[in-house]
């Protein structure tokens, strides 16, 4: 309880714990639209979508030790969980989408487990990142740190997200994705072929992962281990702003990343991660609580 | 033969084998110990996710508690506060009242106090959620339980905790673990036999096939899914206890050990049948089995191959073996069918 007294005693603290939230709420808020994505379009929750995320920082990772610069290789981690995407899609998740939802998160369960041993075994359990070689900016006579990184980052972020919107808004494609979310059937009878659309959608929330796992491991730091809590934190950010409303999902990620740095600043950083499991805990059974006033409960 | 004798004669079969295995494999017993905990990992899972339908990924919480706390209190009655735990048989203990044995049973017993306290508290606000908020919602609860223990420092935090050594020479600890895990075991598999013969079996199963009916019937759900809870958490505690001591060594990794453990009990429980009593136990043997030759041929890769496991067996296998047998010789099973109906495929939606 130290630091709290020293967050009153040194409001500027705050700022900066702050900033640092909404940095790393904007990444959060990737992974959580492509498993709000695929949970409305496919009915799947993909226990998976935090190793995607781990899969492209150790994409970038790589190229950036073999001398790219880790900027450019967003596109690359991308490009690279697009293909991923498609082929668990064809081989795995295609067969688990019109079953029983507990059975569509066991198998995501099971690739993800697959794919954190399997990044465990090839790129060691070792904490990386990729150093991006940009400075720091300073305000308030110091006291406040930016690292350019991270703004570009948050930045890479916002606008993802914003093309990805206008993707599903504007594009065919785009138009048959939401068509499909809607009514599969109604769907397939209008000529979509549905089965394509769901590939797509898989693939296109690993690339969006991907994206989101380049830019953590400029500005964090990725470990095989990492999956998990980005997926439960993704799944947090979209129980609570709901399926298919973005403004409430980029809301929910900043507001979730601000919560969880101060967390861990106040309590400790040994406990964070304790206190985001425990928050998505809160949250859910207090949601299913007022609903039930209601003899309702959450679906 | 009537089939009472032919149940009593495979339980004999079963009892004698599990009563004279640890003299005919002395080398194994460790791992048969371990096989009777599988065992009752997958009864425990199947009281919630089979049989009542709720999924849950956190179960191995109470596992954990019993691994904590049994050893928290034998280090207590032993050793003096911050003292270092001492490798012979001879311990200094707090009163000369106490020794392993039964410092293990003051464990066990404040053990499972504390994880149905624990069941319940969790229970009443958890199990008002359904479906995949209910299972995501105890995967959190698992995890988050980890990460606490790996931060607080009286538990040993990061470095782990050490429980005391066992009475007598190396390896003679295996033997007594042996007996208790099949005792408990055997007494998970007959309790859980006699509740799904009485009505809380009718009426958790009734909560599986639709809650909303059951509460409409007048059964007062929340109730008989805490208990059920509370039985699961009750037999894990025990097994956690137990486990922590057998291993010696407990930290974070060891006390809630969520994708291993917590995901084979889930898996085995599956793989054997889900909603029945024996599913459970067939698929915890020939998972723990198979887990062996992983461990053989695999060495390194063992947890790669799992993941690719339940893979398969959830996508391709989801009825179990249970499931299969009875859609192959529904007859045995009490069902009359037709041949229309034996030809036709099943799939899981049709039989739930």
């Amino acid at each position: 309880m130290d630091n709290l007294q020293l967050l009153f005693n040194a409001p500027i603290l705050s700022v900066q714990l702050l900033i640092d939230g909404l940095f790393i709420g904007a990444i959060f808020a990737l992974a959580a639209y492509g498993m709000a994505l695929v949970w409305g379009v496919m009915d799947i929750i993909n226990i998976a979508q935090g190793e995607f995320v781990m899969l492209g920082g150790y994409v970038t990772f790589f190229l950036a030790a073999a001398g790219v610069h880790p900027l450019y290789t967003v596109p690359v981690a991308a490009a690279a969980l697009y293909i991923l995407g498609w082929a668990l899609y064809r081989t795995v998740v295609f067969r688990v989408v019109d079953k029983d939802m507990f059975i569509s998160i066991l198998a995501t369960f099971g690739i993800s487990i697959l794919l954190q041993q399997l990044a465990n075994e090839l790129f060691e359990a070792d904490i990386r990142t990729a150093e991006s070689g940009l400075g720091t900016l300073l305000f308030a006579d110091g006291l406040i740190v930016v690292s350019q990184i991270k703004l570009v980052a948050f930045v890479c972020a916002l606008v993802l997200g914003a093309a990805l919107f206008l993707f599903l808004k504007r594009s065919r494609l785009g138009q048959a994705i939401r068509a499909t979310a809607q009514n599969a059937r109604a769907a397939r009878i209008m000529g979509v072929n549905t089965d394509r659309v769901f590939a797509t959608t898989f693939a296109l929330n690993a690339a969006i992962c991907g994206a989101a796992g380049s830019l953590v491991v400029m500005t964090w730091l990725v470990h095989p281990y990492l999956g998990l809590a980005y997926t439960l934190r993704s799944f947090m950010i979209v129980t609570v702003a709901g399926l298919g409303n973005i403004g409430a999902v980029v809301f929910a990620s900043l507001g979730l990343g601000a919560a969880e740095n101060f967390a861990g600043f106040v309590l400790g950083t040994e406990y964070q991660a304790a206190f985001v499991f425990s928050l998505l805990v809160v949250i859910l059974v207090w949601r299913n609580a007022l609903l039930s006033r209601q003899r309702k409960y959450l679906k | 033969m009537t089939d009472a004798t032919r149940n009593l004669l495979l339980y004999a079969l079963i009892g004698l084998i599990g009563l004279l295995a640890p003299y005919l494999a002395p080398a194994f017993r460790v791992q048969m110990a371990l096989l009777w905990m599988m065992i009752l990992f997958a009864l425990t899972w199947d009281l919630g996710g089979g049989q009542m339908g709720y999924n849950s990924f956190g179960n191995i919480v109470f596992f954990g508690i019993g691994c904590y706390v049994a050893a928290v209190v034998q280090r207590d009655l032993f050793f003096a506060v911050g003292g270092q735990p001492q490798a012979t048989g001879d311990l200094a203990t707090v009163s000369p009242l106490f020794n392993y044995f039964n410092g293990f049973a003051v464990g066990l017993a404040l053990a499972v106090i504390i994880a149905l306290a624990v069941a319940a508290a969790l229970g009443s606000g958890i199990l008002g959620l359904r479906g995949h908020y209910f299972a995501i919602c105890t995967l959190g609860v698992g995890v988050a339980a980890g990460e606490i223990a790996s931060g607080w420092d009286y538990i040993g935090a990061g470095s782990g905790m050490v429980a005391p050594i066992f009475p007598g020479g190396p390896g003679q600890n295996a033997i007594f673990f042996y007996y208790f895990f099949f005792a408990l075991a055997a007494i998970c598999f007959f309790t859980l036999k006699w509740l799904y013969g009485t009505r809380f079996g009718l009426a958790i199963n009734a909560i599986r096939d639709d809650e909303d009916k059951a509460e409409a019937m007048g059964i007062h759900t929340t109730r008989y899914k805490t208990v059920a809870w509370c039985v699961a958490a009750f037999f894990l505690a025990l097994a956690g206890g137990a486990f922590g001591h057998l291993n010696n060594f407990i930290d974070r990794e060891v006390a809630f050990p969520g994708i291993t453990f917590g995901v084979w009990m889930v898996l085995m429980a599956i793989l054997g049948g889900q909603g029945t009593l024996w599913g459970p136990v067939i698929g915890a043997t020939i998972f723990h089995a198979t887990q062996e030759l992983f461990w053989t041929y695999f060495i390194g890769w063992q947890r790669v191959a799992l993941g690719l496991l339940i893979v398969v067996i959830v996508v391709f296998f989801p009825l179990g073996i249970m499931g299969w047998l009875r859609s192959r010789w529904p007859e045995r099973f009490g069902e009359t069918v037709d041949l229309e109906a034996r030809t036709a495929p099943i799939s899981l939606r049709e039989t739930r």
